[in-house]
């Protein structure tokens, strides 16, 4: 006991740096929260109020109402759920012709997919508009959604671990007659869950959160993404009134806590498997 | 009479599968790859390498997004960029913002690591509330952080006033909003270095503690002698990613300053959207696209190198 009260003694330090940093981080987070729930007068009030006296819960209201945030909040969702899909479906097919089917040259492929990381999305930001354009797609669903769908990461990341699957199992399904098909979607995605979930949720956070995209290619209110929308509310709203600011803030933000709540340990270990963000 | 009408049907589902059977042996298993590749590969080269190619032909003309003629200029939007105060500025702003952002969250990102790898009562919370403004959206985060940084009530001047210290007006300062703008980038991303300096830490082997510590290294010697030359390949691949995510860094200039004020946290990315989308130059725009795209370029594969460098010497 006392060799333990000890350790504890002596790492007092490390607790104490350990609450400061927890602090400059999370007071901000904790800022928001509850001034989303204060009365203009308690936000302009300086030294601030920490806590509001009587929450007012009708910030998340009258911001909900200021600017279309239903809209927003369809688009958001139907653009992230479409590019989440459609990048994990063609994740997981490039990469199993990658590696399961015999072709010549199919390193030279994997280059080409490979390559396309090094080109970064704002070089091709300006010639996009002008092909979404030519197609009339400009402000519509297949505008924001299609030229995002191409991915790289996954499939490199789906390639890493298809090169790593017992070659006995899949040669066994194919003596049992399974096709190409049946063999991607019943033998190699069960044993390939974990890099599923990691690609999945790093498309649906960078999605979700998209910005450039969306504010260029959209151009009327209501085909506005969350991002986007946010930045309505606080030209609406002005600095005049701060609760249904932060109101709408957390609108955008909590459905990527929730996730984070849920699935952090995937988030982390995607990010960490290969680093890029977006 | 029926049997007549069936069999040419029988005969030519003969012809097909014959033909499938050839293909087969023709082909193998090209047809299916291109079913599955295709799509994809398809896509990758409409929307990422045929921009490439017409970024670099836009770069040759004087375009104003409207004309139907685009006029060739030949290399003038690549002189008149070197020629101007305006994109010197853009530059240096960029290389301050990178400077400022990736030595900031490196530094503190290895010093987190550090400290939450320590077996320390709750850091497993602290790991998560540390990383968790990663994931959130830059617009939403600048917009409450335009009010922590106002200087009449906002949070930021608290701790100013506390210390006695004068508080600038940040957003609307020359000196201070870019200073201001790399701080609320430092507090989103510090997470992100700090997670991959702790699954650096995770790889060091056990072993080189207890060899250092067989040898009389105390746990200040064994940190300069194992953790840190350990952390080499880490660091590398950190700092390169983060000048790159630097590089990329739009949403929170675009709200907390909108590049200003007088061009003051302008960076090549936000020089690019305001020259194609606002200025509706589009030829300069995608001159300025071609210099981002190369010194991305460039830095990649100084990552390559150096990466491949480091394989050797410690093979």
């Amino acid at each position: 006991m006392a060799a333990k009260s000890w350790r504890l003694l002596r790492q007092l330090p490390w607790y104490g740096l350990m609450l400061v940093a927890v602090f400059a981080i999370g007071l901000p987070l904790f800022w928001v929260a509850t001034g989303s729930l204060k009365t203009t007068r308690e936000i302009y009030t300086f030294p601030p109020v920490w806590l509001p006296q009587h929450p007012r819960w009708d910030n998340f209201s009258a911001a909900w109402h200021a600017a279309p945030f239903g809209r927003f909040y369809l688009n958001s969702i139907i653009v992230t759920l479409a590019d989440t899909a459609a990048k994990l479906f063609f994740a997981l097919t490039t990469a199993y012709a990658l590696v399961f089917l015999n072709i010549r040259g199919r390193n030279l492929v994997f280059l080409f997919v490979l390559a396309a990381l090094f080109v970064p999305v704002q070089v091709t930001l300006l010639p996009n508009y002008l092909t979404v354009g030519r197609l009339g797609w400009i402000n519509t669903y297949f505008g924001l959604i299609v030229p995002m769908m191409p991915v790289a990461f996954g499939t490199f990341l789906f390639r890493q671990h298809f090169r790593t699957l017992s070659r006995e199992v899949l040669d066994a399904a194919v003596i049992d007659g399974c096709g190409h098909w049946r063999l991607l979607w019943d033998v190699v995605l069960p044993m390939s869950r974990p890099v599923a979930v990691t690609v999945g949720l790093l498309a649906l956070v960078g999605r979700w959160n998209d910005f450039l995209w969306p504010l260029v290619v959209t151009n009327t209110v209501e085909m506005r993404t969350l991002p986007v929308g946010i930045t309505y509310l606080y030209q609406v709203e002005g600095v005049q009134n701060w609760g249904p600011i932060f109101a709408g803030t957390l609108f955008v933000m909590v459905p990527v806590l929730l996730v984070y709540i849920v699935a952090q340990r995937w988030i982390v270990s995607g990010i960490t498997s290969g680093a890029v963000k977006g | 009479m029926a049997r007549d009408v069936v069999q040419p049907a029988a005969v030519s589902g003969l012809h097909w599968r014959a033909m499938l059977t050839w293909m087969q042996q023709k082909l193998g298993d090209w047809p299916l790859f291109v079913l599955f590749a295709g799509p994809n590969l398809v896509l990758l080269a409409i929307f990422t390498y045929w921009p490439l190619l017409y970024n670099v032909y836009l770069s040759l003309t004087s375009w104003d997004l409207i004309a139907p003629v685009k006029p060739f200029v030949g290399l003038t939007n690549y002189r008149n960029l070197a020629a101007s105060a305006e994109f010197r500025t853009v530059l240096l702003n960029t290389a301050i913002f990178a400077l400022g952002t990736v030595g900031g969250t490196t530094i503190l990102g290895l010093a987190l690591a550090l400290l939450l790898n320590l077996r320390l009562r709750g850091r497993t919370l602290a790991r998560a509330i540390i990383f968790a403004p990663v994931l959130l959206s830059g617009a939403a985060i600048s917009v409450f952080w335009i009010n922590m940084l106002d200087p009449r009530f906002g949070l930021v001047a608290l701790p100013l006033r506390w210390l006695g210290l004068p508080v600038p007006d940040w957003l609307n300062s020359p000196h201070w909003a870019m200073v201001a703008v790399i701080l609320v980038y430092i507090w989103q991303n510090t997470g992100f270095s700090m997670v991959l300096y702790l699954a650096g830490l995770q790889n060091i082997p056990h072993e080189l503690y207890e060899a250092a510590r067989i040898d009389g290294a105390g746990a200040v010697a064994s940190f300069r002698h194992v953790t840190l030359p350990q952390l080499g390949p880490t660091t590398l691949f950190v700092l390169v990613v983060s000048v790159i995510n630097s590089f990329q860094a739009f949403d929170l200039i675009k709200v907390l300053t909108d590049g200003g004020p007088v061009n003051a946290t302008t960076t090549l990315l936000f020089y690019i959207y305001q020259q194609g989308f606002v200025a509706f130059n589009a030829g300069r725009a995608a001159a300025a696209s071609i210099v981002l795209f190369v010194l991305l370029l460039g830095l990649s594969l100084l990552q390559l190198r150096l990466g491949e460098r480091r394989v050797h010497y410690g093979g």
